[in-house]
């Protein structure tokens, strides 16, 4: 399908997520150059519109529009409503105004990027870099690419040049841990993982899960030791934990949500040897990952951050030009 | 003035004219030579609409909606009445507030314009308001709310329901616990899930009902329930009743026929407190509306300027407009043929809010002698709805582009015609007078 924006996991079909994924594989190529750079969007205009401070994102997407030409701006806007300041509709209007050819958001509010996209202030596509707790489909991609390689090899797309389809994530099994209520990575990560032919399973406390959650198109368990022994993941996804989040009595304290559902190094040692260990980052070491997990050599939480800018290019690429690959 | 009406439908019936003089129903023939005859063939004659939940913001926030501005979107809607809700800037907590609004009600002259008294001062739940000054006021109150905000200490609800049984006053609860709703924008549900959006559990709502219809019982007072949207709420609301309580409820027009899917958009026009609920939901809404469990229809029209709404929708204000539309949604909402007839509009939309506000005047049959609030109904009149098209300064109708059949052809208040063929017309020329409208 041809993306006008990238707003939620659910915009990607199985096939148009492969083709970014096999895109973002030859993207990968650019870092391991000496030129570290490609023409493709010479002359066009890519703004990071960050209602919300995200410095991983903003550079990783900076560092995605840069290394495909494309001149960046960076606008940083602190909050959003009318009495806050200027409005995310003048915000968009001035963007529409300067000519602008993308527009990547981050923005506190669930929903701000698909009002961006479809209120009519401006015609240029929306990547949805992260809003409030609902989607954050570039991060559901980039951990599916990571994954895509280490299950099935690197170059992980089909034989560069054939023009044949890169392989999907079918039979593998990726249990997602923590605060899902909240996470707008696992929102994306159920729908993409879902979309290519994985398992998914969510483990949380019932109070980190949203109401509702029967419906999502995986499964849903309480008690992470039974649910390790139970699924023998091929990945296990661990979640950032707030720590103000058990003054709202989502759990009693930190000893107990890590004692409960905490990668801790017996955990680890419990998965099966093959499985792999992610984090979206940032990581609350001794919280929700122990350190033996963080560091063990099936820690795939840096090769989350290499990969996030190629897929981000994948992604600035696919929408800006309206092309699957070269 | 004597007024004619030739041909008229009352209540969906058979076709008669409908004669006024000096402002109540005449014997049909002796009128005399009218001042002015109204052609009403195929048009249906209820008694005026009476809304008991509307937002009229003034004083405070005239840049949403004036008593005024909102008079005349009630006139079009057919609304001879409407209780004015008291969450204005200052709130009207006081006799002085409540007192200007009821003045410029009558300065307007559209509709009758009745405030609303908040139950506690500046709508903080801590203490009561002067629920006594503003009873005894010109204005005589006899309704107090914190609409908008949940009277959520149980004793001071209870301390309340019992001091205004000193002069027949009513308590209607926006019934929305507020912890359970912290920070909540929309029901919560399979779709807040996938939205990512803070739910607002039916739960929150069902349990402060089930608690004040227990306190309202067990002190012997009037409880009103304002904008019922649950299920669950219902249900508890039959078993009250059931147990002889003094229990009313309402209902919004856009809660019978809009769910929560429509959030999907993420457009803040379906942005309202209590959230758009589940399709099971407005189903049970609607069958309380036919069962007699729920006894009125009113819109809790809440205009708000454009900025409120054209922005994300977590920024964006609560509320939506409905007075102009409310008659055509409820049509649209509620099927003939499932006995929701023109007496059961007359009932659910005049004639019970009338009685429950007090209100006289309203809500009265078509005898003669019987103050003249009238509302002309055309049941074919094929329209789309378009927000523009509006006296209210509010554009916030979720409707926009709603096809629907029924249109207010004129209304008459208090025999004066202040629409006619959908035009609005003059205010009420006496409603300045001390005499007005008793």
């Amino acid at each position: 399908m041809a993306l006008t924006s990238l707003l939620s996991a659910s915009d990607l079909d199985r096939r148009t997520a492969v083709e970014l994924l096999d895109l973002a594989e030859e993207m990968a190529t650019v870092a391991g150059r000496e030129v570290k750079k490609l023409p493709a969007l010479r002359g066009r205009t890519v703004v990071n519109l960050f209602f919300e401070d995200s410095t991983r994102t903003r550079i990783s997407f900076e560092a995605a529009a840069k290394r495909l030409s494309a001149d960046v701006i960076n606008f940083a806007a602190k909050g959003s409503s009318v009495s806050k300041g200027e409005s995310l509709q003048d915000t968009a209007q001035t963007l529409a105004a300067m000519g602008v050819d993308g527009v990547v958001v981050r923005h506190p509010g669930s929903g701000a990027p698909h009002r961006l996209a479809q209120a009519g202030w401006l015609e240029a596509p929306i990547i949805n870099a992260g809003d409030g707790t609902h989607e954050h489909p570039t991060q559901a991609l980039l951990d599916a690419f990571t994954l895509r390689r280490v299950l099935h090899g690197e170059p992980a797309s089909g034989a560069a040049g054939t023009g044949a389809d890169g392989k999907d994530l079918a039979g593998a099994t990726v249990m997602i841990v923590g605060d899902v209520l909240h996470s707008r990575v696992a929102r994306s990560n159920v729908r993409t993982l879902h979309t290519l032919g994985a398992s998914v399973v969510l483990v949380a406390p019932a109070t980190l899960l949203p109401w509702g959650v029967e419906s999502w198109p995986c499964q849903v368990r309480y008690d992470l030791d039974e649910a390790i022994a139970e699924f023998a993941p091929d990945a296990v996804m661990m979640l950032r934990i707030q720590l103000e989040r058990m003054h709202q009595a989502f759990f009693p304290n930190a000893r107990e949500y890590t004692r409960l559902w905490g990668l801790s190094a017996a955990r680890l040692h419990a998965l099966p040897a093959d499985a792999w260990v992610m984090h979206p980052g940032p990581m609350n070491r001794g919280v929700e990952i122990s350190a033996a997990a963080a560091d063990s050599p099936r820690a795939l939480v840096l090769d989350q951050v290499a990969n996030g800018v190629a897929v981000r290019m994948a992604t600035l690429y696919h929408l800006l030009t309206g092309e699957d690959s070269h | 003035m004597r007024i004619r009406i030739a041909g008229a439908r009352v209540l969906g019936g058979q076709a008669q004219d409908i004669e006024i003089a000096d402002g109540r129903l005449a014997e049909p023939g002796s009128a005399g030579r009218p001042d002015l005859t109204v052609d009403a063939d195929g048009l249906i004659a209820l008694p005026g609409l009476v809304d008991m939940h509307v937002h009229l913001r003034e004083p405070g926030r005239e840049d949403a909606e004036t008593v005024e501005t909102g008079s005349r979107a009630a006139a079009r809607g057919g609304f001879t009445a409407v209780l004015a809700m008291a969450n204005t800037q200052p709130t009207a907590d006081t006799a002085g507030v409540v007192e200007q609004v009821w003045r410029l009600g009558r300065e307007s002259g559209w509709t009758q314009v009745q405030p609303i008294g908040a139950v506690t001062a500046g709508l903080e739940g801590t203490r009561l308001a002067e629920l006594g000054a503003m009873a005894r006021s010109a204005a005589g109150v006899r309704i107090f709310s914190d609409d908008g905000h949940c009277v959520s200490d149980p004793l001071l609800m209870r301390r309340a329901l019992e001091y205004v049984k000193g002069f027949d006053g009513m308590i209607a609860q926006h019934a929305q616990e507020p912890r359970l709703t912290e920070g909540a924008q929309m029901n919560e549900g399979v779709v807040s899930a996938e939205l990512g959006l803070p739910g607002w559990p039916a739960a929150a709502e069902e349990a402060i009902i089930a608690r004040d219809v227990l306190l309202a019982q067990h002190v012997g007072a009037r409880l009103h329930i304002c904008h019922v949207s649950t299920a669950g709420s219902v249900e508890i609301i039959r078993w009250a009743k059931s147990r002889g309580a003094r229990i009313t409820a309402e209902v919004t027009p856009h809660h019978l026929i809009l769910t929560d899917d429509l959030v999907r958009s993420y457009d803040p026009v379906y942005k309202v407190n209590p959230p758009l609920r589940t399709a099971e939901d407005a189903a049970a809404l609607r069958q309380a509306v036919l069962d007699g469990t729920i006894d009125v229809i009113a819109t809790d029209h809440a205009p708000h300027p454009a900025e409120h709404k054209c922005c994300e929708w977590t920024a964006a204000a609560m509320g939506m407009v409905g007075m102009e539309t409310a008659l055509a949604v409820v049509r649209l909402a509620m099927r003939e043929e499932e006995g929701f007839g023109w007496d059961q509009v007359a009932r659910l939309m005049s004639r019970n809010p009338a009685r429950i506000a007090g209100l006289p005047g309203q809500g009265h049959g078509f005898e003669p002698g019987a103050h003249a609030n009238i509302v002309l109904v055309d049941p074919g009149a094929p329209h789309t709805i378009d927000p523009a098209d509006s006296a209210s300064l509010g554009r916030n109708n979720p409707f926009a582009g709603t096809e629907v059949d029924t249109a207010v052809h004129s209304t008459f208040l208090y025999g004066h015609p202040v629409v006619l063929d959908g035009e609005l017309q003059a205010p009420h020329p006496a409603s300045k007078e001390d005499t007005w409208p008793l």
